[in-house]
Order: C-alpha cells, then sequence, then structure tokens
C-alpha cells in the first residue's frame, strides 16, 4: 500500500503523464481536421479510453482525458499528502499547483455541467427561450386557444428507440393519440421529389399525409463537425382510439427554415387543432430579450469587419428588470446565471444570433490562474534572489 | 588597444545606422518623397502611397525593387506612379510573380519568358485573362482545404491581377493617353450631354453625339468605380462622414449629378499629366498643393503618414537583422580570443540593436495605436525583442559572450522571419471584430508571446551547449554549469508567462464567446508549451535528467514551440494540400528535423563531445521534488 502511494506520488509519474497529455493533445488537434472540435471533445477528452476503428473493431489504442487528467488529479493530490509542508519556500510550489487542481476539476466540471444553446431573432422579436443546437424535441402543440398554446415535448431519444407513446398534458389528462415513432434519421438531407439521389427514400413511404409524401428523404451520416448541423427526421404516426390521424414525416429543416415550408396540422376527434413541430430543445428562462437594434461595422473603405453588435431590452417575468443592454464582441451580457455573446450576424433567417452559456463552474479559471501565477512569482522569485545573493557572495569572495 | 575594441565597434555601429535610417533623398528632380508621403485610405486605415507601392510589389512579385524593360531600376514610388499615370508603360514591366510549373504551362510561359525565370508583365497575361477566370472559378468552387497546389497558385495569381489591376484603375482611365485632357473634353460637354440625355429619357429630339459622349464617359467612370482600389480623393465637402474617401471613379461618378469634377480628381489627373509630360517642376508644385489642401482638414493623420513613409524608407528591422548579424560574429570570436574585449563589443553591439528594434516596434504601435503584437509579423518582431532583452540580462550576470551569441542569433532569425511574413502583405492590417481588443491584446498575447520568446531562448542556449560541447573545446565546467543554470532559469520564466499567457487566452475566451477553453488548435499548440515546459521542470526537480539530458529537452522546447506559433495555423486550411505544400510547412519541417539531430547530438556519449566528459558536473540527484535544481549552485 505504502508502496502504490510513492508511485502515485512520484515525479516521474508527473513526467510521465505530462508526456502523455502531450502527445495526447497533440493528436487531438491533428484529428480535429477530421471531426471537427465537438468530435474531439467526446472521442479524446471527455472519455477515460480513445477507441480506434481498426477494421471494424473497436480497439483502445492510448488513455483519454479523463484517465490523464485524473490520474495527474491524484499524482498532485498524493504528492502533496506525502510532502506537506507549510514553509515560506514552499509556499509558491503549493499555491501553484493548488491552482492546477482547480484548474482540472473547473474542466471537469464545465464538461459535466456546460450547457450551450442560441438565441436567434430578428429586430423586433421578443424570445424567453434559447435553444439547443445538438437535441432536438418533437414538440406537439395545441393552438386551440388563441392566447395561448399547450405544448407536449418529445425527446428525440424516445423517438429513436421506436415505442408507441401514450402522452398527459401538463395538466395530467391523457392526450386523445398515441406518437408512434415509425422510423428516425439523426442527420439527414430533404430534397423535393424531382431530386432523386441514390440512396435516398421517397417520402411516400414515410408519410401518408402533410409534406411528407411530395418530398424525399437521403439519410445523412451525423456529422461532429463545427459548422454543420444534424438535421434529423422523424416518421410519427398518431393513433386514435379506434383510428390512425395518419402518419407524418417531419423535419428540423421544416422548423428551421420556416419560409420554405408551412407548419403541419391536423384536428383531433374533440376539435382540437395541433401542429407538429421537430424542433431544438428549448430553455426557457424567467426573462425575455427584445432584439431592439442589431449592428454590423466595418472599417472604413474595407470590408473588414470591426464588430458586432445587439442592442436588447431585458425584462424579467417578476418584473424587477426592465432595461436596455448594448452586447457586442468581447463584451457579453451576464445575468440570472446565464451568459449570452454575440455569435453571427445577418443569417439567412435571423438578424442576429446569441450564444447562451450556462456554467456555474465559470469562475473557477480565473482563481486558479492568479494562484498558479501568484505562486509561480513567488517561487521563482525566491529562487532567483537566492541566486543573486550567492553570487554576490561568491563575487565578495 | 585592445580595450578601445568596443568604442570602435560601437562607433561603427552608430554610423552604419545614421547612414542606413537617414538615406539621402532619392536623387532626380521629381520629389518622390512628397509623392510617397501623400496619405490614402486603403483595406481601413490611412496610409502612405509609399506603404501601398512596397506592400503591393512585396505581394505580386516578393520583392520591391522593378526593372524596366530598358534596363532602369525604379524605386518602388516609381512604380506606383507608372501603375497609376503611364499604366501602358507598366504592364510591360515584368512584375508578377508566377512559379507553379503547371500554371505556367496553362499560361503557355516558358521560364526563359520571365525575368529571373519567375515575374511576367501584365503584357503577357492579358491574352491569358479568360483562361486565369475560368481556372479560378474552378478553384474557388473546390472547398478549401479540398483544393491542390496549382488551384491556389491560380487563385493566388487571381487575386494579384485584381490588385494589379484594382492600382491601374484606381486615378485614370487605363486606356487614356491624357487623362486630364479627356476630363477638361468631358467637362466641356457635361451641360449638353446631360440635357441630351435627359432629353432622351423623355422621348424628346436630342443630340445623339452629346448624349453618347457623356454616357461613354460615365461607363469608364463606373469601371474605374468598380476596379479601383485605392481610395486617394478625399470625402466630399458636404459630406458629414469624415471617413468616406473615395476612388476616382466614384468621386467623378458622384459629380456627375452636379456636373462639377471633383477638385481631388483633377489635382491627380494634373499630377499624371506632369508625370507622363516628365515634367518635375509642375509635378513637385501639384504634390505640394495637393499636401496643403490635405494638410488642412487631415493634420493630425498625416503626421502618422509622413512617419509611416519615413518609416518604410528607414527600414530599421532590416538594418537590425545585419547588426544582430555582427554581434552574433564578435561574441563566437571571443570565445576564441580576447574574451573581456570582444564580448563586450558584442554586448554594446546588442545593445544598440536591440534599443534600434524597441523605437521600431513604438514607432508601429504609435502608427497602429495598438499594443506590440497584432499578428503573425508583430509576434515574430515581439519575440525577438523578447528574447534579445532576457539575453541581455543574462549577458550582464555572467559576461561570458553566450547571451550575446544567443541573441544575435535569435534577433536575427525572428527578423529573418518577420521579413518573409511581410510578403503577405501590410503588416499593419486592421484587427477582425473579437481581435479589436486592445485590453486582450496587450495582456494575453503580449505575455504568450514572451512565454514563447522565453521557451525558444531556452532552446537556443542549449543548441549553443550542445555545439559548443561537441564541435569545440570551450565548453569548460564553468561553462556549462552556466549554461546549465541559464537554460533552467529561462525555462522557469518560461512556464510561467506559457502558463499565465495561455490561461489569459482561456479567459478572453470565456469573455468572448463563453468557452473559457475549446480545444482549438492554437489554444492547444500553447497548452503543449505550458506543458512542456513543466514537463522540464520535474524531470529536472525529479533528477530524471542531468545537464545534456536538460539541454535535450529544452531544444525539443524549440520544436514544439514553433508548432504552435507556425503549425497550427497551417492546420486550418487543411493538411491535405495547402499546408504540405506550403513553402512554410518545409521550413518548419526542417527545422524541425535539424532541431532533432541535436538532441541526438546533445544525448550522444560524452566520450565522443570534444569537450569530453568533463563538461557533466557530478549528477546532484534531487529528491522529493526539492525546487533546488542548480547543480553546484554558486
Amino acid at each position: 500500500m505504502a508502496s502504490l502511494f510513492k508511485i502515485f506520488a512520484s515525479l516521474r509519474l508527473t513526467v510521465v503523464l505530462l508526456a502523455l497529455s502531450i502527445v495526447l493533445v497533440f493528436v487531438a488537434t491533428l484529428a480535429q481536421t477530421q471531426l471537427g472540435v465537438w468530435g474531439v471533445h467526446q472521442q479524446y477528452f471527455h472519455t477515460f479510453i480513445v477507441w480506434k476503428n481498426i477494421k471494424g473493431v473497436s480497439v483502445p489504442v492510448f488513455p483519454g482525458g479523463y484517465l490523464v487528467g485524473g490520474l495527474l488529479f491524484v499524482n498532485l493530490v498524493t504528492a502533496h499528502l506525502q510532502r506537506f509542508k507549510l514553509t515560506w519556500r514552499k509556499l509558491g510550489i503549493h499555491l501553484a499547483h493548488a491552482g492546477v487542481i482547480l484548474l482540472l476539476l473547473g474542466e471537469l466540471l464545465s464538461g459535466l455541467w456546460q450547457q450551450e444553446f442560441q438565441l436567434k431573432f430578428n429586430e423586433g422579436d421578443t424570445k424567453n427561450y434559447a435553444e439547443n443546437s445538438r437535441d432536438f424535441e418533437l414538440a406537439l402543440i395545441d393552438t386551440t386557444s388563441p392566447g395561448y398554446n399547450e405544448v407536449v415535448a418529445i425527446p428525440a431519444a424516445l423517438l429513436e428507440k421506436g415505442q408507441p407513446l401514450p402522452l398527459t398534458n401538463s395538466q395530467g389528462q391523457a392526450l386523445p393519440f398515441t406518437v408512434i415513432p415509425r422510423a428516425y434519421y439523426p442527420n439527414a438531407d430533404i430534397r423535393g421529389p424531382a431530386q432523386q439521389p441514390p440512396g435516398e427514400l421517397p417520402g411516400s413511404r414515410l408519410a401518408t399525409t402533410g409534406l411528407g409524401p411530395q418530398l424525399s428523404v437521403t439519410p445523412l451520416p451525423f456529422t461532429y463537425s463545427d459548422d454543420e448541423l444534424n438535421l434529423p427526421v422523424a416518421s410519427v404516426e398518431l393513433m386514435g382510439k379506434d383510428h390512425s390521424f395518419g402518419t407524418w414525416l417531419v423535419s428540423a429543416y421544416f422548423y428551421l427554415a420556416p419560409k420554405a415550408f408551412s407548419p403541419q396540422t391536423f384536428t383531433d376527434d374533440a376539435g382540437h387543432s395541433w401542429q407538429l413541430d421537430l424542433r431544438p430543445v428549448r430553455d426557457y428562462e424567467p426573462f425575455s430579450l427584445t432584439l431592439i437594434k442589431a449592428s454590423h461595422d466595418i472599417y472604413p473603405g474595407s470590408d473588414i469587419p470591426k464588430n458586432f453588435s445587439s442592442r436588447v431590452r431585458l425584462t424579467s417575468a417578476d418584473g424587477r428588470e426592465d432595461s436596455e443592454k448594448l452586447i457586442y464582441m468581447n463584451a457579453p451580457l451576464r445575468y440570472n446565471g446565464m451568459t449570452f455573446y454575440q455569435q453571427q450576424m445577418d443569417t439567412p433567417d435571423y438578424k442576429s444570433v446569441l450564444q447562451v452559456v450556462r456554467n456555474p463552474s465559470w469562475k473557477l479559471p480565473y482563481i486558479s490562474c492568479l494562484m498558479v501565477a501568484g505562486g509561480l512569482l513567488w517561487q521563482f522569485g525566491l529562487s532567483l534572489v537566492t541566486f543573486i545573493s550567492r553570487r554576490k557572495s561568491s563575487a565578495a569572495a | 588597444m585592445k580595450r578601445f575594441i568596443p568604442h570602435l565597434v560601437l562607433g561603427l555601429g552608430l554610423l552604419y545606422l545614421a547612414f542606413a535610417l537617414f538615406p539621402a533623398k532619392p536623387a532626380g528632380a521629381f520629389d518622390l518623397q512628397a509623392f510617397g508621403r501623400l496619405p490614402v485610405l486603403m483595406e481601413g486605415r490611412l496610409k502612405p502611397f509609399d506603404t501601398v507601392a512596397r506592400t503591393s510589389l512585396l505581394l505580386l512579385q516578393g520583392r520591391q525593387a522593378v526593372v524596366t524593360p530598358d534596363g532602369r531600376t525604379l524605386t518602388p514610388d516609381e512604380w506606383l506612379l507608372d501603375m497609376l499615370f503611364r499604366g501602358d508603360q507598366a504592364d510591360h514591366y515584368q512584375d508578377i510573380e508566377i512559379v507553379h510549373p503547371d500554371l505556367l504551362a496553362l499560361l503557355g510561359f516558358a521560364t526563359e519568358d520571365g525575368a529571373g525565370g519567375k515575374r511576367f508583365s501584365a503584357a503577357q497575361i492579358i491574352p491569358k485573362l479568360d483562361e486565369i477566370e475560368k481556372q479560378d472559378k474552378l478553384a474557388g468552387d473546390t472547398p478549401e482545404n479540398a483544393r491542390n497546389a496549382f488551384q491556389h497558385a491560380v487563385m493566388t495569381l487571381s487575386s494579384h491581377l485584381s490588385l494589379y489591376f484594382g492600382l491601374r484603375y484606381s486615378l485614370t482611365i487605363p486606356a487614356s493617353s491624357d487623362f486630364q485632357a479627356d476630363l477638361a473634353t468631358y467637362q466641356g460637354g457635361l451641360t449638353a450631354g446631360v440635357a441630351a440625355v435627359r432629353a432622351e429619357q423623355a422621348g424628346q429630339p436630342y443630340d445623339e453625339k452629346a448624349a453618347n459622349a457623356t454616357l461613354d464617359a460615365v461607363k469608364q467612370f463606373q469601371a474605374m468605380a468598380d476596379h479601383g482600389s485605392v481610395l486617394a480623393i478625399p470625402p466630399a465637402e458636404d459630406d458629414p462622414n469624415r471617413d468616406n474617401w473615395r476612388n476616382a471613379g466614384n468621386a467623378l461618378l458622384d459629380g456627375v449629378k452636379d456636373r462639377k469634377l471633383d477638385p481631388g480628381v483633377l489635382a491627380y489627373a494634373a499630377m499624371g499629366h506632369a508625370w507622363r509630360a516628365e515634367d518635375a517642376t509642375v509635378f513637385n508644385k501639384l504634390v505640394g498643393l495637393n499636401r496643403a489642401t490635405l494638410m488642412g482638414k487631415y493634420g493630425e493623420r498625416i503626421g502618422k503618414t509622413d512617419t509611416e513613409a519615413a518609416f518604410n524608407a528607414a527600414a530599421p528591422f532590416y538594418h537590425g537583422m545585419v547588426l544582430y548579424v555582427a554581434a552574433f560574429v564578435l561574441a563566437v570570436f571571443s570565445w576564441l580570443r580576447w574574451p573581456d574585449a570582444l564580448g563586450r563589443a558584442a554586448l554594446w553591439l546588442t545593445g544598440l540593436t536591440w534599443v534600434l528594434a524597441t523605437g521600431g516596434i513604438l514607432v508601429r504601435m504609435w502608427l497602429e495605436g495598438r499594443p506590440p503584437v497584432t499578428n503573425l509579423y508583430s509576434s515574430a518582431l515581439f519575440i525577438g525583442w523578447g528574447a534579445v532583452a532576457l539575453c541581455l540580462v543574462l549577458e550582464v550576470i555572467y559576461r561570458d559572450g553566450i547571451g550575446s551569441a544567443a541573441a544575435g542569433l535569435i534577433g536575427f532569425c525572428t527578423l529573418l522571419i518577420a521579413h518573409h511574413l511581410a510578403l503577405s502583405g501590410d503588416t499593419m492590417e486592421m484587427m477582425r471584430a473579437v481581435l479589436d481588443s486592445n485590453f486582450w491584446l496587450g495582456t494575453h498575447v503580449v505575455v504568450v508571446t514572451s512565454g514563447y520568446a522565453a521557451t525558444y531562448l531556452a532552446g537556443f542556449l542549449a543548441l549553443i551547449y550542445v555545439v559548443r560541447g561537441v564541435f569545440t573545446r570551450t565548453l569548460e565546467p564553468a561553462t556549462a554549469t552556466a549554461l546549465t543554470k541559464m537554460v533552467y532559469g529561462i525555462v522557469c520564466f518560461a512556464t510561467l508567462f506559457s502558463f499565465v499567457g495561455t490561461v489569459l487566452g482561456g479567459i478572453w475566451a470565456d469573455q468572448s464567446w463563453g468557452r473559457f477553453w475549446g480545444w482549438d488548435p492554437k489554444e492547444n499548440g500553447a497548452l503543449i508549451i505550458v506543458l512542456w515546459n513543466a514537463l522540464i521542470l520535474h524531470a529536472r526537480w525529479g533528477g530524471l535528467v542531468r545537464q545534456r539530458g536538460l539541454m535535450a529537452l529544452a531544444i525539443f522546447g524549440n520544436v514544439v514551440t514553433s508548432w504552435s506559433w507556425f503549425g497550427v495555423n497551417m492546420l486550418s486550411v487543411g493538411l491535405h494540400s495547402y499546408g504540405f505544400i506550403d513553402k512554410t510547412f518545409w521550413w518548419l519541417l526542417a527545422f524541425v528535423v535539424s532541431q532533432l539531430a541535436f538532441i541526438a547530438l546533445a544525448t550522444s556519449p560524452a566520450v565522443k563531445w570534444r569537450s569530453g566528459g568533463r563538461a557533466e558536473t557530478a549528477p546532484k540527484q534531487v529528491r522529493g521534488g526539492e525546487p533546488q535544481p542548480l547543480p553546484n549552485a554558486g
């Protein structure tokens, strides 16, 4: 036991782990040209083992970020348990290493807690939700009441399983129909029937009503790229007590390009009107943002962008906050644990796109940076002072 | 006698700089300097014609000198004047570089058709424009990371041709032989012409000749407006936007409605007339008048463009390269002979060159209104500056020539790299949106670049250790110990700066798009430097390496830093096409291989070293992570 402790606390292990992390980071950087940043997160860093697919078999090839980072963490902690001495000489080293521990913890927590969304709007729009661009849901929207909509949302993961889904509304009453997922494609292209690339499925096989029969579906590989979206497509049948309301084709593409596709609707036996949308999962906020003005400044006599900014009105649901804010490059808006950054501007459908991040651990790197910088300064400063005084004394001798 | 060598060297250095930095006015009757200082707006900032001339030539042909078919050598300003006003001649200057063999074959050029085997004239290229346009479109339709070397060459040529014709269309109609006279004719017929066009539009009888003359002229102005790239005409008197500079075409179009000719356009047309007529007196007078007019409205900003033109001519970084080489040579000789005198001379010369580089960087900062590092070019300047500053400190402490030698070597290398980076265009470009933050440029970028500088310095000091140890007998135990202490100290410095710089980068990322750490290639590159420096320190503290091992690790720091500085930039354009054919890539590869060779030397058995095993002092095993790494300190 003691010898195991010694191994874990050894500097030799530190050096080996540092070398391993350098190789991991380097290889992951190269892999990004293929996988994109997000794919690299999943396959190299937020994992214990890096797997490689060799002739159809997954083979572990290298320790992943969690393993190397975790071992470094253990190494640091045990080394300090073993050698901790509270002296002025050692203070810098302790502080710097505590900072590194905090940094590793912060990265772990960010990986676990951080959520990212997008908020897209045009001038004049008010939104009280942000959208997740990686997770989707099937929304069944009861549009019968003029003042408000009743929404029942099914995560896309459930559609993928293919089991019939009996549903209840917010009052706990059963809906008058069951959703039966017939097919699900995590990423697929939607085309008109005139285009017939190989591998496409005619919409008439996936839908009996709505937009589907006039379209065709081409399944695509799931993408990890940073500048491409996965656009899922599902075929769902709505089954009433004794008869089917039909099978619909739903695609995230319909939702994201509202100008090109009219909403798909039907009426149930009780006369309620329903709308079906396959849309990004929403994160509702207790406040809303209204886009007042979006500006895109360029340098004079050029097309080099100088600044992107959005002037917004922030209104909280409880009425305590109602004020104008300016979100621009390097100046995000932080409110209620969320941070809003200017991400894109003048996309085909929206004037301004904000990146929305919730990360409760965002302050950790700031603290750890101060600790490490302070610790190293202390340590190296002491060494320098010792060095100079020794030179002086040796010169005097 | 010997003791005056340092004074002599310093005096010579100063004399050299005095001549170099304040060059005599170019001979000839034309006041080219005054023309070169006139301000124009381009790529988002006011800059002198001189900068336009130099950066255009560097982009087009990788050098600033142009030789005409009749054998005259033109200064950049003379070349630009010919481009703007005497295009019929300028089209025959061989000043557009094409090297890709497939592209040459496509155009039907043999290397002997071009100056220096690679530079061709617009007159040679113009008959092939259709083919170039076709190939450019094909290449443009190919995704960026799937383009091959030929397609990159086509697109580069195409953009260089836009640059070329952008200049040609900026102030005159390229086909016109006397633009001033054309403008006079146009103005004379303008009232009648506009009346005729209006009558035609209203379906009334009209003077067809007058209408056509005006319409033809407007069509030509439209072409100038569409293609001209130099915005040399200041905003109209009544324009509230003082940044709304225009090319001559737009200024002429703006005047059609009020039947007025813009005075700025007329001034340049007259200047062009005098240049074509080789009338220096009138030319100089017109340049002076133009300057006086601009001075009234843009006085403060003209102070900057004047300085910039003078700065271009002084070329402090070029002269710095020469002096760094001299300092390096002096320092190396100090190890063989007269260590005191030559060592001191090398130190003084290094100090002088560093002051010169400091001045150069400060002038750039003032011109840009920015912290020192804004792009790859300025990072090269700053890495050199920072490393040399550390070298000076080491040299003042140790007085053994090592600091000066390392300074000369790194100073020269970084300025050489900067020189080559300047070939890609204006080195004072505008900062795009998210980068437009002096706070973060001043903190994160400066600190992380200092980390690069220190990591390189540790690596270069280690190179000196290995070369002296393996190939000479000059690596005495005392020298070896001193070098070890230097490398260790610099690695500590590098760890601190690269760590803080990298984390500040993460904080900037958190501030601008909400992610502290995104594992993107540039971040990863910086992280690897931090990890590598940490590895060196821990290996040292754990007693895993001694002197030569430390040196081998420090040399690998050069590889790691070069990867972060240049390597990752190649990833973003696709590893499969551009990166591997890019010249930079081969240089990087050659550098990496050379460093690996030095590491092999460093780890070769001590008995094979000419300085023998005597360099290595008895290892001091440091247990338990004691931060007491200095072998035989004191």
